[in-house]
This record gives C-alpha cells, structure tokens and sequence, in this order.
C-alpha cells in the first residue's frame, strides 16, 4: 500500500469493491424472487424496451402495478365469503410438509415458548397481549387443506388452531375495518381484507399435523388461510392489527399481488 | 365477387387478430417464467426466453395480458357469432372432407385459388384454436381462483391437473402457431389481407 491511503483508495477503489462484492456475493446467495420491480421488463437478460424510447420503463411498471390494483378489486368482487377451500382425508397430507420462506432453514427464528405473547392492536376493544396457553385454552378447529405456493407448486397439510373469525370477534375488532395486518418474528409482515379474515376457514394455527406447529412451520402462530396462496399465510406470528390504512407486505410491496387469493 | 376489391377480413376480424397476437406473446413468455419457478416436468425454459425478469414481474404481465386474451376473446366470438361469419365459414365441418382436404394439402394439390373460402384443414384448425384458447381461459381462471371456481376446478381434475392442462393447451397453442406462419409463409398474401383486409 502506498504512503496515502486517500492515493491508494482512489487508485484501488473499484478493484477493492469489486473484491468485497463478490465476498459478499459467495457467502449471502439473493434469492432471485427477491430482486425489486426494476427487473419486470427484462426478457431474460435483455431489456424488452432497451433501444426503444416510445416506452419508458418507469411508466411500464405503473402501469403493471397499476392493473395489480384493479386485480385486487377483482378478486375481492369474485371472492364468496362462503364458498369453501376444498378439504382432503388425512391419506393425502404431504409428509414431510414443505418447508418455504424467503430464508434458508438455518435461519428459521427461534421464539421462546414462555416469554411469547401475541400482541393485538389497531381498531379493537381488548388490546391485552395473549400468551400461548390462553389461545390454546380457545375453541380449536382441524383441518386438512391445500397450500398453493404463488411458484406453482402445492401441498395438502392439516392445520389446527383457533377460527380467526372467532378471535376477532373475541378482541372486539372492528369488523366494517379493511386490513388485518401481522408482524413476524422472523421480519416477514402481511396483511389481508377483512372478508378473506373472517372467511370460516381461516384459522390462527397452532398445530400442523396434529403436532404443536414446528418451529419450520411458524412456530408459535401462523396464518392458514386456504383462500390465499402461501405467502398470505404468515409465520411466526408476534402482533396483529386491525386497520383502515394499507399495511401492504413483504412480498407485496415488492410486486406480488395484495389480494393473493385463489 | 372481385377478389381484388372484396375484404377478405373485416376490421373487427383484423383488429381482434392482432390484439391476440399481442395477448398470446405476452402471456407465453411470462407463462413460460412462472412454469420456471416451479416445473412439473423435467426441463425447464431457458431464461432469455421468458417476460418478467423475476417470477414477481411475469406474474404482472400474465395477470394484466389475461384480461386482454379473455376480453379480446369474447369480441371476436360475438363478433363472430352474431356477424353469421362462423357459421358462413367453418362449417359444415364434415370428417370425410377433412381427410380428403389433408391429403390432397399433403400432395401439394390444396387449392388457394378462392382465399374468401376455408377449406376443411383449416377450418379444423381455426374452430381447434378457438377451442385450445377457451380451454387456456377457463385452466387459467382455475390455477388463479381455485376456490372461488369448483365446479371448474372438479371438472379439470383439481388444481394440479389444471397446471398441466394449462401448460398442454399452451404448447397445442404453440403447434397451431408454427403450423400458421408456415403457411403464411408458403402463401405470403395472406399477410396483408390480415393488414390491409383484402
């Protein structure tokens, strides 16, 4: 290294991120699903519009995001608060049940059984924090239906635990409110529309499989919601809120659809 | 009727035409990167090929090209039906005629001399696509709203077997389309009469 280190950064500077780049690169593989919006125009690896300047691609993507909107109105027209996800016989449960998030396994967090406590805010009456044992006290229901992964792939499982609608009738939440958002101990956040939330089989669940849900399953809480594909099914439940404001998601705030239902 | 003056394709026709090419381009390329994300059989496509960049974006474009297919779709099959030309141009459609149709195209004897007329093959292979399209729709609607359509969904054998009917109607979409521009190719004028209508 020379004398001065100002010389010598400037001199070395790109060689040096270039360097760090590719450490960084070999140790945290991105998955590709997490690339931002700005690669939507992209047909393979060439931009679709490179060399066309009737279309810019900020304009493009408004306009997909855009259409996405209008889609969610769709889906919530179309949605039929009584129609039925189908359900299977245990025969058919995938054993073992997929493991999916947007970290490895080796990342899954850890949540303390005892100093767990699901906290509740936003537009409702009772905001006292429950711990593992009082949701497990409630009225439980099991069920065995199919995760559709928003890739394609799906899986049948049975998820036991609490009918959502019945937990928010029990915090007194405002039920005319649009969103009920989650926050997870793992980062991930959603949110989904009251009628999806009060759907009779949605169910805040605590078993998979006839087992306390695993912590690869979203131990202590997780969202199953067969009338929504699997990335409107949090994991690792730590808060709830009912709201009137938009909470947008992990996943869709970088482009998948909010209604995500099927 | 003077064949240099008569439309061959009315506007409607024309324009529907070429709003599906639009619908069919967009869709298959995104499709094809969606499928990627989780393939059912053992290859995958390559990636310069697909639309979206991420499985994010191609989900965009499908879900916002689909109202095009679908809405372009039902223009051109009520145009189609009310106008008369469906009846007046594909049918009849007879078994006998189409086999007699194929063969003599296999020998290089198909007359084109009338391109106001349909023979059999063709007429076959149009009402097929038509058909393929409405398949492509209604597989769609189920892979996107499995709940909210049962009797589709039973019908189509459950969400998994609608993935690959969905898939196997595409590639027959895909088969119409080479088989089509070859023979735009072998009979060039047909292009502009799809442009200019005659």
């Amino acid at each position: 290294m020379s004398a001065n280190p100002f010389r010598w950064l400037a001199d070395n500077g790109d060689a040096v991120l270039r360097a760090a780049r590719n450490e960084v690169g070999r140790s945290v593989v991105v998955p590709e699903r997490r690339a931002f919006l700005r690669r939507t125009l992209t047909l393979g690896g060439l931009s679709l519009l490179s060399g066309c300047a009737l279309v810019d691609e900020e304009s493009v993507e408004n306009a997909l995001t855009r259409i996405s909107r209008f889609n969610d109105k769709a889906q919530g027209w179309l949605f039929d608060p009584q129609q039925l996800a189908p359900t299977y016989p245990d025969s058919l449960i995938a054993r073992p049940f997929p493991f999916n998030a947007f970290y490895g396994e080796n990342e899954i967090p850890v949540v303390d059984e005892e100093g767990f406590r699901l906290e509740v805010s936003g537009l409702v009456a009772d905001r006292h924090a429950w711990t593992l044992a009082e949701l497990r006290r409630l009225p439980q229901r099991e069920q065995v239906t199919r995760h559709i992964c928003v890739e394609g792939w799906s899986a049948i499982g049975k998820w036991g635990g609490v009918p959502f609608a019945d937990f928010l009738r029990r915090i007194g939440a405002d039920l005319s409110a649009r969103y009920v958002g989650f926050k997870c101990a793992d980062d991930y956040y959603t949110s989904i529309d009251m009628a999806s939330a009060m759907h009779p089989q949605t169910l805040l669940a605590l078993s998979c499989d006839g087992r306390t849900l695993e912590p690869r399953y979203g131990f202590p809480l997780k969202l199953r919601i067969p009338t929504k594909l699997g990335y409107k099914n949090p994991k690792h439940i730590q808060a709830i809120f009912v709201t009137n404001t938009y909470p947008g998601g992990y996943w869709e705030d970088q482009g998948y659809n909010w209604f995500g239902g099927s | 009727m003077n064949l240099k003056t008569a439309v061959i394709h009315p506007l409607w026709l024309r324009l529907t035409h070429w709003l599906n090419v639009v619908a069919v381009i967009v869709l298959t390329l995104s499709g094809w990167r969606i499928y990627n994300a989780a393939p059912f059989f053992p290859f995958v496509i390559p990636k310069w090929m697909t639309l979206g960049g991420w499985l994010g974006g191609a989900i965009q474009w499908h879900f916002a090209a689909m109202w095009l297919l679908a809405g372009n779709g039902l223009l051109y099959l009520a145009c189609n039906v009310l106008s008369g030309r469906l009846r007046r141009k594909f049918f009849p459609l007879s078994a006998r005629a189409f086999v007699a149709d194929l063969q003599a195209a296999w020998h290089g004897r198909l007359s084109h001399a009338d391109p106001t007329h349909y023979n059999t093959v063709q007429r076959a292979a149009y009402l097929f696509v038509i058909a393929d399209t409405v398949l492509l729709v209604l597989s769609g609607l189920v892979l996107w709203k499995s709940v909210q359509f049962p009797l589709l969904r039973e019908l189509l054998g459950g969400y998994e077997a609608a993935r690959r009917v969905h898939f196997l109607a595409m590639s027959a979409l895909l088969a119409f389309i080479v088989v089509h521009l070859a023979m735009v190719a072998l009979v060039p004028r047909t292009l502009p009469a799809m442009i200019r209508g005659r």
